[in-house]
């Protein structure tokens, strides 16, 4: 079989629903309805996003996987979607009491719980907001480089 | 460079069964994958080829020859079959969506020709898919 003449990946997608409110103490409250306009409304609102996740690593010949969907799926559940999903982004996450939750920041937090997934290399995180806006984090490579 | 994908569809069975492993080991692996009838998917492959716009002609490919290579290397070979037992370059190995897009990946690669292949991504439902590159290449740093 010639099947080394490609690099493989695994991609899945998840959903969880979440509430945030963009604002930063280290702006005025003038300056943060400024930058970030309705998403610093006081009570904060919510999202549907949707999480994707891409994997890579050599297939298994005896199950043809990269990795078990289930061992995958646990993982995501347990790093991830238990502590994000029906809840408040900014009052119910730690990483968010200081950082602004915005999609990007939530990209790069998932993208560190997810990164030691045991059974293959995590490669990107990829996170819908809205239809509209999505974003992407592949670690930061000049870290990973250092 | 300019990437162009075109996506089609297709319908297919599958099973997922080592028959190295004991019925209680494929069914732990496997679990609802590996239920004796098999089962079925519609399939969505998207094709991303790579290149430089023809100053003339203003295209990367003609998307016509693209469309008939996908209709004779994919549909005819796939398309309403059993991944199992149709398919002759899946033989020995479990039809997962890693192998099946790495077949696909080599069955277009010699045949597209005007452009460069750069990535065959194959999804079984709207929640899992496999992406191929060329060796060396990844999604992320492309």
């Amino acid at each position: 079989m010639k099947n080394n003449a490609s690099h493989i990946e695994l991609g899945r997608r998840y959903r969880f629903a979440a509430s945030h409110r963009l604002h930063t103490a280290q702006l005025s409250e003038a300056e943060n309805y400024r930058v970030f306009g309705k998403c610093n409304n006081p009570y904060g609102h919510g999202h549907n996003y949707v999480l994707e996740v891409s994997l890579s690593g050599k297939i298994d010949p005896a199950t043809g996987m990269i990795a078990n969907l289930a061992d995958l799926d646990a993982f995501v559940e347990r790093h991830v979607l238990a502590e994000f999903d029906h809840h408040s982004l900014n009052e119910d996450v730690a990483a968010f009491r200081e950082k602004v939750p915005t999609t990007e920041n939530l990209c790069i937090e998932i993208f560190r719980r997810l990164q030691n997934f045991p059974h293959a290399k995590l490669e990107r995180v990829r996170i819908q907001e809205t239809g509209n806006n999505s974003f992407e984090y592949a670690g930061n490579t000049e870290e990973n480089h250092s | 460079m300019v990437l162009l994908t075109r996506k089609i569809e297709f319908s297919a069975s599958h099973r997922y069964h080592n028959p190295n492993f004991s019925a209680e080991e494929n069914r732990r692996v496997f679990g609802k994958c590996n239920n004796p009838h098999g089962h079925g998917h519609n399939y969505t492959l998207e094709v991303t080829v790579a290149g430089e716009p023809d100053p003339v002609t203003g295209m990367v490919l003609d998307l016509k020859e693209l469309k008939e290579i996908l209709e004779r290397e994919v549909m005819q070979r796939m398309d309403h079959r059993h991944l199992n037992y149709e398919v002759p370059e899946l033989a020995g190995q479990i039809p997962t969506c890693e192998n099946i897009a790495q077949v696909i990946w080599n069955l277009l690669e010699p045949k597209i020709t005007q452009a460069r292949l750069h990535r065959v991504r194959l999804y079984e439902s709207p929640d899992l898919f496999a992406d191929c590159y060329r060796n060396g290449a990844s999604g992320a740093r492309n």
